[in-house]
């Protein structure tokens, strides 16, 4: 497989990433190698294998269903670019 | 006694708690040392301040006979880390000016034990490299050079600020994380030691993530004792992790000087790769004599599924990545760029916040999730990981303690030298460590030799799941034999 030109914008807005017309074809071609790359995979007899879903062999714990942080709204603020009155300020979503 | 900054970390500890050194002084030889090595660029932030009122604490308590295990032990923190108080930048543009206000588990259990902050190193932007070239603080220069030259070379990546640091002598143990082999090709690279736990050995809360199935945070030092001696303190339960794993923290360093005798280590064939220069494949033979000499037993394993961990691990974490990279879209925390409205905004944020290495991997991780080509590429990879992770499953169960392989195909190369054309070119670096990560194992890069031009080599160890202690046991002797490296002194 290998992408053109329309897959790399496609991608690109998926991933949020604003990609310049002049870029675009020198990451279809990175993208590409890459892709080349990883088809190797494809040699692979997988039938039956399961995929590996936790790294180690254990189940998720479990805790109580309680509060167990919060009352930092400042500390989460702090880095925020820009704030008010203990809200995240972006652009109009809504009109 | 020696000069301050030429103490492994067990003879500082013996120097400090016999008052022949204060840590006060320590800290200030090393903050002088990290001073007058700002060319290297290893650090990116420098916390002086910090370091000493931290070692003056140590003094008090060293002085109350209340010393704890790393009571003032100055330590370089890779910048992926989060340090409360302290700028910590994951070394990209859109967490140029992001202060944490919290510190994370491993970090702060060093703190516990006393070590002191000497500040954060440089890594490739968000740990995606293998050359610390990444970095949008620009690359870390190593501080070793091939013999009669002058040409720049990298420390390896993508931990590459704390594998400098601790190899030319800034600091006396570092921390770095390892996704790939970003803690022991850099330590390769550097002639030091550098360990990747196993997966859920040391918490990942408060560290930048990756790729979160990868990740693993580790220790660089000089010596395999010191490196024992920081993961004693880094590992252990951390209930903000899901993934960590509740089992007692054994007595690393009881583990160093450990008898082998008797051990089985298993030679993976396929380790032996087209085009391995010679003198990695003669390293590796003296390795084997190393180990068969205290006693082990060498059988050679096969590890079918090897090739294919590369092009897996090129799925696995790209795709994790980009998802784990969501979270920077200039609302929260980091770089915002203006939009016209909230969704060219995000492009907009994204785009110059992110290098070009780092937009490559999240594009990459977005196409192999996407709807139509997930079942192709990431449930394939995954299933992949499953027969990876089985081959060493069969080894260990036939017997095998552990593996010796080489830790990287080559020694360090030049600034620029490679990947400019071709990234995958760069990604082969990680291609004797990247197994590790895919299935969960501790690996430890040891210093074994030095090549043709006077560059460090290293020989990497891989054991069964939480057993790092065979590790350290097994690296001691190879250090033993092997002896230790420095580079000279030129910046």
């Amino acid at each position: 497989m290998s992408v053109d030109a329309a897959t790399v914008r496609r991608i690109a807005h998926l991933a949020r990433i604003d990609v310049a017309d002049e870029e675009a074809e020198h990451l279809r071609g990175e993208l590409n190698a890459i892709i080349a790359f990883v088809e190797q995979l494809s040699a692979v007899d997988v039938a039956g294998v399961e995929p590996m879903r936790s790294v180690t062999p254990m189940a998720l714990p479990m805790r109580d269903d309680v509060v167990t942080d919060g009352g930092i709204a400042d500390d989460v603020l702090k880095n925020a670019p820009q704030e008010d009155a203990g809200f995240f300020v972006v652009p109009r979503v809504v009109e | 006694m020696s000069e301050p900054t030429q103490l492994t970390i067990t003879e500082a500890r013996q120097a400090l708690t016999q008052k022949r050194i204060s840590a006060r002084e320590l800290v200030d030889a090393y903050l002088a040392a990290i001073e007058s090595a700002r060319d290297l660029n290893a650090f990116v932030l420098e916390t002086p301040e910090r370091a000493r009122a931290m070692a003056a604490e140590a003094d008090a308590r060293i002085a109350r006979g209340e010393a704890k295990p790393l009571d003032g032990i100055p330590i370089a923190v890779k910048d992926m880390f989060c340090t409360e108080g302290v700028r910590t930048t994951a070394c990209s543009h859109i967490l140029e000016n992001f202060v944490p206000t919290y510190e994370s588990t491993v970090s702060a259990q060093l703190w516990r034990d006393g070590g002191v902050l000497l500040g954060k190193t440089n890594n490739d932007e968000f740990a995606m490299g293998s050359s610390n070239e990444t970095s949008f603080f620009g690359p870390v220069l190593s501080p070793w050079r091939r013999k009669g030259s002058n040409t720049p070379l990298v420390p390896g990546g993508s931990s590459g600020g704390s594998a400098a640091a601790v190899a030319g002598r800034l600091a006396l143990g570092a921390i770095g994380t390892d996704t790939g082999g970003s803690i022991r090709q850099p330590a390769a690279f550097a002639g030091i030691v550098g360990m990747k736990p196993t997966y859920g050995r040391c918490s990942r809360w408060g560290t930048i993530a990756f790729a979160s199935s990868l990740d693993q945070a580790g220790p660089f030092a000089r010596t395999v004792r010191d490196a024992a001696m920081l993961m004693r303190s880094m590992a252990g339960h951390d209930p903000k992790d899901s993934t960590s794993v509740d089992r007692p923290v054994p007595d690393y360093e009881a583990a160093v000087g450990r008898a082998v005798r008797g051990m089985k280590i298993g030679i993976p064939k396929e380790y032996r790769v087209e085009g391995m220069p010679a003198e990695i494949e003669a390293l590796w033979e003296k390795g084997q004599e190393w180990l068969r000499a205290a006693g082990a037993e060498l059988v050679e394993v096969s590890l079918p599924h090897t090739k294919y961990a590369l092009p897996a691990y090129y799925i696995v974490a790209p795709a994790e990545a980009s998802s784990n990279l969501a979270r920077y879209d200039g609302v929260r925390y980091g770089l915002r760029v203006p939009g016209a409205n909230i969704t060219e905004m995000y492009a907009k944020t994204r785009a110059e916040g992110f290098g070009a290495e780092v937009r490559r991997r999240v594009m990459i991780g977005t196409y192999v999730l996407s709807s139509g080509y997930y079942d192709a590429y990431y449930l394939r990879a995954q299933q992949v990981r499953t027969l990876i992770k089985k081959d060493f499953e069969d080894c260990f169960a036939a017997g095998v303690d552990a593996m010796l392989t080489p830790a990287t195909p080559t020694s360090a190369f030049g600034l620029g030298e490679r990947g400019g054309s071709d990234p995958v070119e760069m990604y082969l670096n990680d291609v004797f460590t990247v197994t590790v990560n895919m299935a969960g194992l501790p690996g430890v890069s040891v210093p074994a030799g030095l090549d043709v031009q006077g560059l460090p080599l290293g020989l990497q160890l891989i054991g069964r799941p939480f057993d790092e202690e065979t590790l350290f046991a097994l690296g001691a002797v190879i250090e033993d034999a092997a002896g230790t490296f420095q580079p000279a002194r030129w910046w």
